[in-house]
């Protein structure tokens, strides 16, 4: 994002618009879909840091509900209707025309509104984005953990930006 | 359950998208319509990548887009930046249906044709971007911008498609429906519709 700043600013306005909202889902149930999305990618830094600040939202501090998510979200306690709106995630990750209307009824059944769904769909589209860019241009994926954890507690109280020290100071 | 209506605009019978979406308008515009907050951020980064400033030409950014997203089998975004090309391309705007049918054996320089295959491994699978591939864009004379600009319009237009089709947005049939899409993209850019 620093080679590009002109890029960064609204690939940042987009994450924050996404990601820092509790308006229809919350947080915490974004950043899962933006993990989800991130793991099927097989992307490792993106699935790292959103996993944890999804994490850090939803109060699974040894980072196993996140993991089993990734895993087999089907099995986990999720809400029906996060099963079904990850169900749609995994569609689009795989590409746009996968995503049915069985699978947006089964949603809706569940409660997911018109903007659950659009929601849904433009953050597993994005990350399909953003999964790509870093990959794509082989950027370093850091593998201490604490690292991740540092940055998403920034990121749960100052949201999405280009700025700010990426690894703590040594103690 | 798949709902159907003719569509006297765009002259096609078309299945509904899965959320109401704003009618009459085609793709990305009725999603931008649908949500002015995200549709901004959206249509500011499409500006950004291709038209701002890069040493790849606008013609250039819109055939990788277009490639991209003839790759990802979307049909609206491939004909609207096709078409957008195709108008900036001028006299030689055959290249870019050629490039879409095989890039490698269109009428584009020998830097092009590695780009697009960086685009190619960026809608496929990222990580095969790999250093032979980029050492060869750089033999080819590909700079550093030009290559990080075609793994992000590639990547950004990977969001895209998935966005236009994942919610079944309108996509025009009639290929003349995209001409004035391309004129207004290549020349005033990419402006966020006003809805209604």
């Amino acid at each position: 994002m620093k080679f590009s700043p002109q890029t960064a600013a609204p690939m940042n306005a987009l994450a924050n618009a996404l990601l820092q909202t509790d308006e229809g889902l919350s947080r915490g149930e974004r950043e899962l879909i933006a993990t989800y999305v991130s793991s099927q990618n097989e992307c490792v830094f993106c699935q790292t840091i959103h996993g944890a600040v999804a994490s850090a939202y939803l109060g699974d501090d040894d980072w196993s509900f996140v993991k089993a998510v990734k895993e087999n979200y089907e099995q986990t306690a999720l809400s029906d209707k996060m099963k079904a709106l990850l169900t749609i995630a995994g569609s689009v990750q795989k590409g746009g025309k996968n995503v049915t209307t069985a699978q947006v009824e089964a949603a809706r059944k569940e409660g997911a509104t018109d903007k659950d769904i659009h929601d849904t769909v433009l953050i597993s589209a994005a990350f399909c984005m953003f999964n790509r860019y870093v990959d794509g241009l082989a950027t370093v994926a850091p593998s201490d953990p604490n690292i991740y954890r540092y940055r998403a507690s920034g990121i749960t109280q100052k949201g999405y930006s280009a700025e700010g020290e990426y690894i703590p100071h040594a103690t | 359950m798949g709902l159907f209506f003719f569509n006297l605009k765009y002259k096609t019978c078309i299945i509904m998208p899965h959320i109401s979406l704003p009618e009459g308008l085609p793709g990305i515009r009725s999603l931008a319509a649908y949500r002015p907050d995200t549709g901004a951020a959206l249509y500011a980064l499409a500006e950004a990548l291709l038209r701002g400033d890069s040493s790849l030409s606008q013609a250039d950014a819109e055939l990788i887009a277009a490639f991209t997203s003839s790759q990802n089998d979307c049909t609206f975004c491939t004909c609207s930046h096709a078409a957008a090309a195709r108008f900036l391309f001028g006299a030689d705007k055959e290249t870019v249906d050629a490039v879409i049918a095989d890039y490698q054996t269109a009428p584009v320089s020998e830097k092009m044709k590695t780009l697009l295959a960086i685009a190619q491994c960026v809608q496929q699978d990222a990580r095969t971007v790999s250093d032979e591939i980029v050492a060869k864009a750089r033999l080819a004379g590909a700079t550093d911008r030009e290559i990080h600009d075609t793994v992000l319009i590639a990547a950004t237009f990977c969001m895209f498609n998935r966005y236009v089709d994942g919610l079944a947005t309108l996509t025009p049939t009639d290929p003349s429906a995209y001409e004035p899409m391309g004129e207004r993209m290549g020349t005033l850019g990419y402006v966020p519709p006003k809805y209604p």
